[in-house]
């Protein structure tokens, strides 16, 4: 009945997805990325300083100055000359060239990165790569300049997965898909005629979780990113779906309804034990663990509408975390475990559903969207942004939120509605 | 629909007896109309056989309208309610007593949600609709052993577009075949 096909290769897939800045920051940090020399033969398949400048202007901290504005062009320490930058009022120099290791595909970066009101350099170092690697290093050179520059880690080599669903009704495609954390490089992961909802990635990201209709019922299944192996988890009747490891990546937090609606459970992926964390008539759904692992939070609508509750990883009395909203869902801490990142529609009337920050010491709300059908939030490993699925001009497409607000870009497919990203660990 | 059936049989026999005797007793015109296929028969026959086409009439009938509604297979929701409309309780019924007649039939309630709200939780909310209507059917007749329910939430509209429209056609059960 379902076709399905796992797809391991490098094949791109057709909804690769370019980034679009929607929204900045006023005063953003400027920065110039030189273009890197290199003096190979053939023209290199990457350019290294635009992918750098990319990275850091689409997080909205940093503006790059264009190539046409730099008086010179320097690749080593010896040709940078401050003054030169300090005129460009530029605070930042990144600087490097490529060079073809002899006799083989593999190249060599040697990189440096400048302070020029300190007029001092701030490190440098030599990656060696294949040619089809050279993103990978832009992605690593970014995490090194905005670890030094910001203090926190880049989540520049980090990685995403989503959904596309593809084609007219009756014959829709779906398709999950992997691809950089810009959508760059994306590859299909898994397709079928039938439905795929709800990827999840494991805390060390070697594997995936999802749940896939292939069998025409929902059901759970794990795959091996290394090695391609799946299986199926679950099986039990009715809904099996929202898988969702725990931070020590032993047990998997889902939603099973065999006993009559959907509840809260926890199977140990060790012994197979499976415990229920909530049992009410109602819906109870969308678990997350809380960062220290001992408690999960989920929705429920036991009291009409959805609203957010947190229990503890063994059971008992549910604790309600959301008050003042009509519909409260699929809600997830940051790193700091306090700020809960969410799917929000305020009121009845208000018919809006975007993403929210609660902060569950103070109360605070912050609303980091305005957009309507806003749904599927997922943080980044630094907690700085945001990605999440919403509609533009009728079709589903990926934005990313900075967790101030102040920070946009949106991801827009080129086929199909996207939905559902879902943002990997740190993977290095 | 065995004991059902059997009740609805007599008394739409008895009321017919009585409506054969009294046509009997009178010369109406309606009786000038209904044609004469044996000459020679008793006033008894002739009821009997009145009876016997106006009861076959009426099982046609039946028949008809149990055909539409078993031909009616999509059930629609308002926003965020898992009840059923109570339009459709009629349309409803004669599927739990097609399900009661055909004790082999089995079907599959397939719930969807509109594209509202988060997908997860208008999985659950298909998985309710779904639900309100197998129970429905269970009450009136149908064994839950030919009945599988399954909810898409809001993965497979069926209609696309941000509209109120588009939304009032994809909250819905759809009732399919099932092996």
């Amino acid at each position: 009945m379902c076709v399905l096909a796992l797809v391991f290769s490098l094949r791109l897939s057709a909804a690769e997805l370019n980034i679009e800045i929607t929204r900045g920051v006023d005063n953003p940090i400027p920065i110039a990325a030189v273009p890197f020399r290199w003096e190979g033969a053939s023209l290199l398949d990457e350019d290294i300083a635009q992918i750098i400048s990319n990275n850091l202007e689409q997080i909205g901290e940093f503006r790059a100055l264009s190539r046409a504005n730099m008086l010179s062009l320097p690749s080593e320490e010896r040709e940078v000359h401050y003054r030169d930058w300090r005129i460009l009022a530029q605070q930042y120099v990144v600087v490097g060239k490529i060079t073809q290791v002899p006799g083989g595909q593999m190249v060599q970066v040697q990189w440096e990165f400048f302070d020029i009101n300190r007029e001092r350099k701030v490190l440098g170092e030599v990656l060696t790569g294949s040619m089809s690697q050279l993103r990978d290093i832009a992605h690593s050179i970014s995490d090194v300049v905005y670890q030094e520059i910001t203090g926190r880690r880049g989540a520049f080599s980090t990685k995403i997965m989503y959904v596309s669903a593809e084609g007219s009704i009756g014959s829709t495609v779906y398709r999950l898909h992997y691809a950089d954390y810009d959508g760059r490089r994306a590859q299909i992961l898994l397709e079928s005629r039938e439905p795929i909802m709800s990827p999840a990635w494991s805390p060390d990201g070697s594997q995936i979780a999802y749940v896939s209709f292939e069998t025409d019922l929902p059901r759970i299944y794990i795959q091996d990113l290394g090695t391609g192996q799946r299986r199926q988890v679950t099986n039990f009747p009715g809904i099996n779906s929202s898988p969702v490891w725990s931070p020590d990546g032993r047990k998997l937090a889902m939603v099973l309804s065999k006993d009559g609606s959907p509840d809260i459970y926890v199977l140990d992926l060790t012994t197979n034990a499976l415990i229920q964390l909530t049992d009410h008539p109602r819906a109870e759904t969308e678990p997350a663990w809380t960062t220290d692992s001992r408690s999960v939070i989920f929705t429920s609508d036991r009291t009409g509408q959805p609203q957010i509750y947190k229990v503890d990883a063994t059971g008992g009395l549910p604790e309600r975390l959301t008050f003042d909203c009509f519909y409260c869902a699929k809600a997830q801490f940051l790193p700091d475990g306090v700020n809960l990142v969410h799917v929000r529609r305020e009121t009845r009337q208000n018919n809006s559903y975007g993403i929210s920050i609660l902060n569950v010491q103070t109360n605070r709300v912050i609303t980091l969207t305005d957009t309507a059908l806003d749904e599927s939030p997922s943080v980044a490993p630094n907690g700085r942004m945001i990605m999440f699925g919403t509609t533009f001009n009728g079709r589903g497409v990926l934005d990313a939120v900075s967790i101030d607000g102040r920070v946009k870009f949106r991801l827009p497919s080129l086929q199909g509605d996207v939905r559902e990203p879902s943002w990997s660990p740190y993977l290095n | 629909m065995g004991m059902q059936f059997n009740n609805v049989f007599k008394s739409a026999v008895l009321a017919l007896t009585i409506v054969g005797l009294a046509a009997c007793s009178s010369t109406s015109d309606t009786e000038e109309m209904t044609p004469v296929a044996q000459t020679g028969e008793s006033d008894a026959a002739r009821a009997a056989r009145l009876e016997q086409e106006r009861l076959q009439r009426e099982r046609e009938e039946q028949q008809r309208r149990d055909q539409a509604a078993l031909n009616t297979t999509v059930f629609y929701f308002d926003f965020d309610v898992a009840d059923f409309q109570p339009s459709d309780r009629e349309t409803l019924i004669a599927h739990a007593r097609n399900l009661a007649a055909n004790p082999n039939r089995r079907v599959r309630l397939e719930g969807h949600a509109d594209e509202r709200g988060t997908r997860e939780y208008n999985l659950a909310l298909g998985e309710r609709r779904a639900n309100s209507i197998r129970d429905f059917l269970i009450v009136n007749g149908a064994s839950r052993a030919q009945m599988e329910t399954v909810s898409y939430g809001e993965e497979r509209p069926a209609v696309n577009g941000q509209t109120e429209a588009a939304y009032r056609q994809n909250r819905r059960v759809e009732i399919q075949p099932a092996g």
